[in-house]
């Protein structure tokens, strides 16, 4: 088989969400409709227009790693995704695996940005900001923050120190990517991995994506711009995509993380197959720093490669005579742009179709969690496709008029009796105009 | 590798750094031998370890290469972004596309190179530190006076909503973030370089911004070239930029002890691999920005376009243990669970050559990271001796940090372009170093001279331990 031809499928989930850190556990509570919403509290975010979010709750990394101590300065975000990379890990059967090759695994994240010690940073502005002239003393914001702030800390800040604790904890030597493309990222870090795989460059990566932006500077950046949900007296049922009052997305934090493997280096460890990833697409709309293409030209375009890359003709039905894609997993942040342009690009892709493809948004349920949000989604599709049910969109109760395709509103569907589920789209679209789409389907 | 894959090739060249924009004024900063760094004009930096930068000339600004109607979007643009911008605009000149910049937009639009959809980019990043004057300015109006402390932020004066439940109009007791301009995140998102880029010139196909520090302007020439190659786009902006000359940037190069002590006069002179008396070594921030045109080559070649090189080969691994100082200082030995202990810059050009189905003794020319950072090149010459041997001492040496500073996520990128400007124009550019020991390497000073060159090696580690190589080769 020449490599171009490699088969790529997953052995491997882990997350660790706002509902819980489990996949089959958080699954569950999926299937229940469950809310992950309280009150922010990280910081002190009582007079913020947006005080809720999905926070991650009884996470004790000490007792979660087993190695926990050599990665006890890095950030949230780089914990969960060390945490989620090891249940991954056990998972795959990667555990005590006599033929390991570190330098043939490689890793593919789309991890946020590490902590930010806001306090000392804002300690260093403010001793160096002179309200007469509006401008700083540079010498004195160098002298405060070279004495306050901590090299390490800093140093977690970046974006790639969560690939080099992954590499350290786990072992792998093989290619090393991070990529931001906001909310976007771990479904292209996915996609990506997937082609390094199909072209040959590693047998086996780690990929998924991590984020917490639940800290003040985070909120506020969403906050001045309008992207969040200012529903402080009804936060549980904030997150309400494809809903007329939906009034912007609700924050949330998490990793998720998931082994693929090509196949004949599975089958070749007796590892099993959960899914096979058939198609990947990226695009980018090119259009306005702010705006999403009214068409939804690049959502289509995402959906379409990843789709032709499986062999899919969604416009037509499958031999069963159902829709071809039995499930997709929407964006769906509950933005009012978002929700009625993604509408429209399922509506543009699967024409007649579009009505009989059920179409949710776990974000209804755990918030967004930006750049870990695709890596998480495609997990539930991966479930999906074990169990055959998919998870509702909550909080769907005034739907809104443009927005009118099969949300699986309020209550999870047991999609067995109409054949199961055997193929999904998982959907990503990033501020800044990227959008990227995952196709997976059942490993026959 | 050999057989039938796609071929890709660099047809243009958008470099800004410190001999300013443009592909001429960097290929002929290189071979003069004359270092850009100069005293810091950004801010005051005598309190900082070095008062040196590789600055790009602050007359240098995006609003120039940017049609009229979107230069108020040149407000929402952190330096990183601008440099992008200019470099893209750069690379569309030297190698003659027609985008959307050039042809318009709408009914009226005259015919682009490439359609959009098979227009791809690839743009490499940095972590943006917020401008602290701007934030600083914000933060002024909510003070921890509550608690007496005035230095302090409260973040209850940073919210906006009163004790009454209601959104304050601000400039009372709440209120400090509505002093942010309301696309102030805008600003900073690592992957607004690639958004403003795909904008400008019309890029809908695969795009992405990747976040390795000096890796990731590298690992982005790689993932274009892979992209082309599984026809996802005949056309690629690939490459970096980012800017180390600022506040938060110098802040973080020194807590990191990367910076090189200054001297006032402006006469330090970097001392890339140099061994035993690591007293003087160090880097100085630097900025700048490489974005390259990579086309499929029989299009390229269709359209008649001159082709500086090919892509052949590319290659990336990590390594362990990851080697940053303030991280081993501070943490437990490795983990049981890492079997395997391999320098991860020699995988990566070890994979490099051989998707370019080449050995070491085909390489003529390497352009080395040479941070100037003992740990980091420590790192590089173990690599290099690993892959090359005894030979290392006989390929030429293109040493960048010493002339343009420590480019960060835009240093990939330069890298590749000094490569393919080598592989161009049969030449190598000068060196420079302050003295001292030389690691069996040619790191020397020595002029521009003219060279065989048929394969180089561009290869680079990263803060984090990501490693990235580059073979390019003539296009012929």
């Amino acid at each position: 088989m020449s490599r171009q031809q490699r088969r790529v499928v997953i052995t491997g989930m882990g997350w660790v969400t706002p509902l819980g850190h489990d996949v089959d556990a958080v699954w569950s509570r999926l299937m229940r409709g469950e809310g992950a919403f309280g009150r922010v509290s990280r910081f002190d975010a009582s007079t913020f227009a947006t005080n809720f979010a999905a926070e991650v709750r009884h996470f004790d990394f000490g007792a979660s790693f087993p190695s926990a101590a050599r990665h006890a300065s890095a950030g949230d975000s780089t914990k969960y995704a060390l945490v989620a990379a090891l249940h991954a890990w056990r998972q795959a059967g990667l555990d005590g695996f006599a033929g390991f090759d570190g330098s043939r695994m490689g890793l593919y994240m789309g991890s946020g940005e590490g902590p930010l010690d806001i306090d000392t940073f804002a300690h260093a502005c403010l001793a160096s900001f002179d309200p007469a002239t509006r401008g700083v003393d540079d010498g004195a914001f160098l002298r405060t923050a070279l004495a306050e702030m901590d090299a390490l800390n800093e140093l977690e800040q970046e974006p790639n120190m969560t690939l080099a604790h992954l590499a350290d904890a786990f072992g792998l030597q093989g290619p090393a990517f991070n990529c931001m493309t906001a909310c976007a990222a771990s479904t292209q870090a996915i996609g990506e991995a997937f082609e390094i795989i199909r072209h040959g460059d590693a047998d086996l990566m780690f990929a998924g994506g991590s984020h917490t932006m639940i800290h003040p500077l985070g909120m506020t950046g969403f906050i001045r711009l309008t992207a969040m949900s200012q529903r402080r007296d009804g936060y549980t049922t904030a997150a309400r995509p494809f809903d007329q009052t939906r009034d912007g997305f609700v924050m949330g934090e998490g990793a998720g993380m998931l082994v693929l493997e090509a196949l004949d280096h599975a089958i070749a460890r007796g590892a099993t197959p959960l899914a096979e990833i058939a198609g990947f697409g990226s695009s980018a709309d090119a259009f306005r720093i702010t705006d999403i293409q009214p068409d939804g030209k690049g959502a289509v375009a995402a959906m379409s490669q990843a789709c032709a890359q499986a062999g899919i003709d969604p416009s037509r039905p499958g031999p069963d005579g159902r829709p071809a894609v039995h499930y997709i997993s929407a964006h769906g942040t509950g933005t009012q742009e978002n929700d009625r342009i993604e509408t429209r690009a399922v509506k543009t892709l699967f024409g007649a179709l579009a009505p009989r493809v059920p179409f949710s948004s776990v974000k209804s349920m755990l918030g967004h969690l930006i750049q870990a949000a695709g890596a998480v989604e495609l997990i539930t599709c991966v479930q999906a496709i074990r169990t055959g049910w998919v998870p509702p969109t909550m909080n769907l109760v005034n739907q809104d008029p443009q927005c009118d395709l099969d949300y699986v509103p309020n209550a999870a569907r047991d999609l067995g009796p109409a054949g199961g589920v055997d193929v999904c789209l998982s959907n990503s679209f990033g501020f800044g105009g990227q959008n990227d789409t995952l196709c997976v389907r059942r490993f026959r | 590798m050999a057989g039938n894959r796609t071929d890709v090739c660099i047809t243009g060249l958008g470099l800004v750094s410190g001999y300013g924009a443009g592909v001429e004024a960097f290929w002929e900063g290189l071979c003069s031998g004359a270092p850009s760094l100069r005293p810091i004009t950004r801010f005051k930096a005598d309190q900082a370890a070095c008062n040196l930068a590789g600055e790009v000339p602050p007359t240098i600004s995006a609003k120039d290469y940017v049609p009229k109607h979107y230069r108020k979007g040149v407000k929402v643009m952190a330096r990183d972004i601008e440099l992008a911008v200019v470099a893209a605009a750069e690379a569309v000149r030297d190698a003659s596309l027609t985008t959307r910049m050039h042809a318009g937009d709408g009914e009226a639009s005259a015919a682009t190179t490439y359609p959009s959809e098979r227009s791809g980019c690839h743009i490499g990043a940095g972590l943006l530190p917020a401008e602290v004057p701007e934030i600083a300015g914000a933060f002024a109006t909510a003070r921890d006076r509550a608690s007496g402390r005035d230095d302090r932020l409260s973040l209850r004066a940073w919210g906006t909503i009163d004790a009454d439940g209601a959104v304050a109009a601000g400039g009372g007791t709440v209120g400090g973030m509505n002093n942010l301009q309301p696309l102030w995140m805008l600003k900073y998102l690592p992957n607004m370089l690639a958004c403003h880029v795909t904008i400008l010139h019309g890029l809908e196909g695969p795009s992405n911004t990747l976040t390795c520090s000096e890796a990731s302007g590298m690992l982005c020439v790689g993932e274009s070239t892979r992209v082309i190659q599984r026809g996802a786009a005949d056309l690629c902006f690939s490459g970096g930029a980012e800017s180390k000359v600022n506040l938060v940037g110098t802040v973080r190069s020194q807590l990191l002890g990367r910076l090189a002590g200054h001297e006032g006069d402006g006469s330090l002179t970097l001392r890339p691999y140099a061994t035993g008396d690591t007293k003087g070594t160090g880097t100085v921030p630097g900025e700048g920005g490489g974005i390259l045109t990579l086309e499929r080559e029989d299009l390229a070649r269709a359209r008649g376009v001159r082709r500086y090189a090919r892509v052949s080969g590319f290659g990336a691994a990590h390594t362990l243990p990851v080697a940053v100082p303030v991280l081993e200082e501070r943490h437990p030995p490795m983990s049981k669970a890492v079997q395997a202990r391999r320098n991860g810059l020699s995988l990566a050009i070890r994979a490099a050559l051989k998707d370019a189905g080449l050995g070491p003794e085909a390489i003529d020319v390497i352009v080395p990271q040479a941070l100037c950072v003992p740990k980091h090149d420590a790192h590089e010459l173990e690599a290099l001796r690993e892959v090359f041997g005894s030979r290392l001492s006989e390929i030429e040496l293109v040493t960048l940090p010493p002339l343009l500073g420590d480019c960060a996520a835009g240093s990939g990128a330069l890298q590749v372009a000094a490569a393919a400007l080598c592989v161009r124009h049969q030449r190598v550019p000068a060196r420079v170093h302050g003295g001292g020991g030389e690691g069996g390497m040619r790191v020397g000073a020595a002029a521009s001279r003219e060279a065989r060159v048929r394969h180089v090696l561009a290869c680079t580690g990263s803060l984090a331990g990501q490693n990235a190589a580059v073979v390019v080769s003539a296009a012929d």
